[in-house]
């Protein structure tokens, strides 16, 4: 074989990389959309015999129990959201800018509940929920969904702090600045894009969760993923894939309002393990 | 001296969150694991309920199905996912476009990919209709059985859909970062493409591999949606037997479910420390 010979089997085999890893990622979606349309599609048919938009505008009609679910899902993860902003502010801040002791110690804490599964946590927790009456609740949910998306927020806000100068800070008071005016026009300008991603971070994981929404909130909190794993069980196709689809238009806006801070941020990729 | 202050001050709202929720979580489960349970009036403090774990044959199964899960997972995502990578570090036409699909399902949750490949792979699913298109089979039971199986493959499939995205988007960072010096280098004193892969990229890009991988491992070790949702009723994975025992209506049951998932956290830890201590041992002994 010459040298042309084996650069074309060279791109042959490229090409057959990308081709099937592209195929694989796009494969299972397309079910997902043609049964969102369907009224009959039974075996061995490739194609619907009968369309129908019946899932889509129950979906959206007002009787349905998608609309709760989907305002709790955004209450929560809204929440979430605006919770963990102050506390990924602070300890990012606290872990990026100083060295102290026990900062190993620190990290390896709010790190550990990317490793250890939420069943544990959640089973242990539930029963002090009960006796605060958080359990069954909206708050209870929000304050346990705190609990994966913490890590992540201070991860992110450490790293975006680990390249942080506070001397602007110092010379914007020593000019006369007043401490919220040098949080709005020195601090928050240059933290800006990983606080965005960061929220949407949390706002994606909070969003996501099954198992803890399930556990704390006890068949009284219906949120999104709840009300599509009970129709997934009951077997309704068409309403299940289209609940999937308005399931996942969150994360579709999140890859492409981040995508352009995501490059090379592998700390902050790193997020998305738990989903 | 005003820092000594400050930073504990900075630091308490994330350790409120990871102390009180989590840590105490963890100590609750401990606690009820030992059968402490004030609630329905149980003080005292025994290792019944784990005797009573280890006596379970089911539990042997489920460890191993789960153990299976995660192994088969974690490593078939890793390979492809370094394939990847590799072949979009690569400039070429459309390649913009292939790696943002390549990112397309990373944060899709979970159980909608579930979904997706419990709609493609089941017996009557999209590719069974295909199969019989393609005159493969007659009827859907002719078709091999992928989701509900006792392999888990629905599961592995869709985990493996999931993480080599995950794995490999890192990966990718990681490889754009390097850029081509090294790997010049390399060339100009002669090394060919298996030695530049194995002698350059490979050490470079090990640590990324390992810290997305051992992720990865910890996350389908300890899930539990796919399993629910695409997995055989018996043997479940172990999170969902742990769930099903703490949602049985016999409230003794409740402990052994808390012992089970004290064993699961227990076994993940255990396996990340190990890997952690391996992967930085190897990581030095590579560089010396």
């Amino acid at each position: 074989m010459d040298q042309e010979e084996l650069d074309r089997a060279a791109g042959c085999r490229h090409w057959l990389v990308v081709g099937g890893m592209v195929t694989a990622v796009l494969l299972p979606f397309i079910p997902l959309i043609i049964w969102s349309f369907a009224r009959r599609w039974f075996f061995p048919a490739l194609w619907p015999t009968e369309w129908s938009g019946r899932a889509w505008s129950y979906v959206f009609s007002p009787g349905s129990q998608v609309l709760p679910a989907l305002l709790n899902s955004v209450l929560v993860a809204t929440a979430v959201t605006l919770l963990s902003i102050p506390i990924g502010l602070t300890a990012g801040r606290a872990i990026g800018l100083y060295r102290f002791r026990g900062r190993t110690l620190v990290q390896f804490l709010i790190l550990a509940p990317t490793i250890v599964p939420a069943l544990a946590v959640a089973m242990g927790i539930h029963v002090a929920f009960i006796r605060y009456g958080l359990a069954d609740t909206r708050l209870g949910v929000i304050l346990v969904h705190l609990v994966p998306v913490t890590p992540y927020m201070v991860l992110i806000m450490s790293s975006v702090f680990a390249n942080y100068n506070p001397d602007f800070e110092a010379q914007a008071r020593s000019l006369g600045a007043r401490p919220w005016q040098v949080f709005r026009f020195v601090l928050l300008p240059a933290i800006w894009p990983g606080l965005v991603v960061g929220s949407l971070f949390a706002f994606i994981i909070s969003w996501s969760q099954y198992l803890l929404t399930l556990l704390i909130g006890g068949g009284q909190v219906v949120t999104l993923p709840i009300l599509l794993f009970s129709f997934a069980n009951s077997g309704d196709n068409p309403i299940t894939a289209a609940l999937s689809m308005v399931f996942i238009a969150p994360a579709l806006l999140f890859l492409l309002l981040s995508s352009r801070y995501l490059q090379g941020r592998s700390a902050a990729i790193g997020g998305f393990g738990k989903l | 001296m005003k820092d000594r202050l400050r930073i504990p001050l900075l630091l308490a709202p994330a350790l409120v969150v990871v102390v009180v929720f989590f840590v105490g979580g963890l100590a609750l489960a401990l606690l009820q694991s030992l059968g402490y349970m004030p609630i329905i009036g149980r003080y005292e403090v025994s290792l019944d309920a784990y005797r009573a774990v280890l006596r379970r044959p089911d539990f042997y199964q489920s460890l191993l199905l789960t153990a299976w899960i995660a192994g088969v997972s974690t490593a078939v995502s890793t390979i492809l996912a370094l394939l990847c990578a590799l072949a979009l570090r690569r400039a070429f036409r459309g390649r913009r476009i292939a790696t943002f699909i390549f990112q397309l399902n990373v944060p899709i949750p979970h159980v909608v990919g579930a979904v997706g490949v419990l709609f493609l792979f089941s017996q009557s699913g999209f590719l069974a209709r295909l199969a019989y298109a393609g005159g493969l089979i007659r009827e859907p039971a002719d078709f091999p059985a992928l989701v509900f199986d006792p392999l888990a493959l629905g599961i592995i499939f869709e985990y493996v859909w999931k993480a080599t995205c995950f794995i490999g988007v890192i990966l990718l960072a990681v490889l754009l970062s390097l850029g081509e010096s090294y790997e010049d280098a390399a060339r100009t004193l002669g090394a060919g493409r298996w030695q530049r892969f194995r002698f350059v990229i490979l050490p470079l890009l090990l640590p990324g591999i390992l810290s997305s991988s051992i992720l990865v491992f910890a996350f389908t070790f300890g899930a539990f949606e796919v399993p629910l949702l695409l997995g055989q009723r018996f043997p479940s994975a172990l999170p969902v037997l742990a769930y099903r025992s703490y949602t049985d209506v016999d409230l003794n049951a409740r402990p052994e479910a808390m012992a089970m998932s004290v064993i699961i956290a227990l076994i993940i830890t255990i396996l990340v420390l190990g890997y952690m201590r391996t992967a930085r041992w190897a990581a030095g002994s590579g560089q010396s």
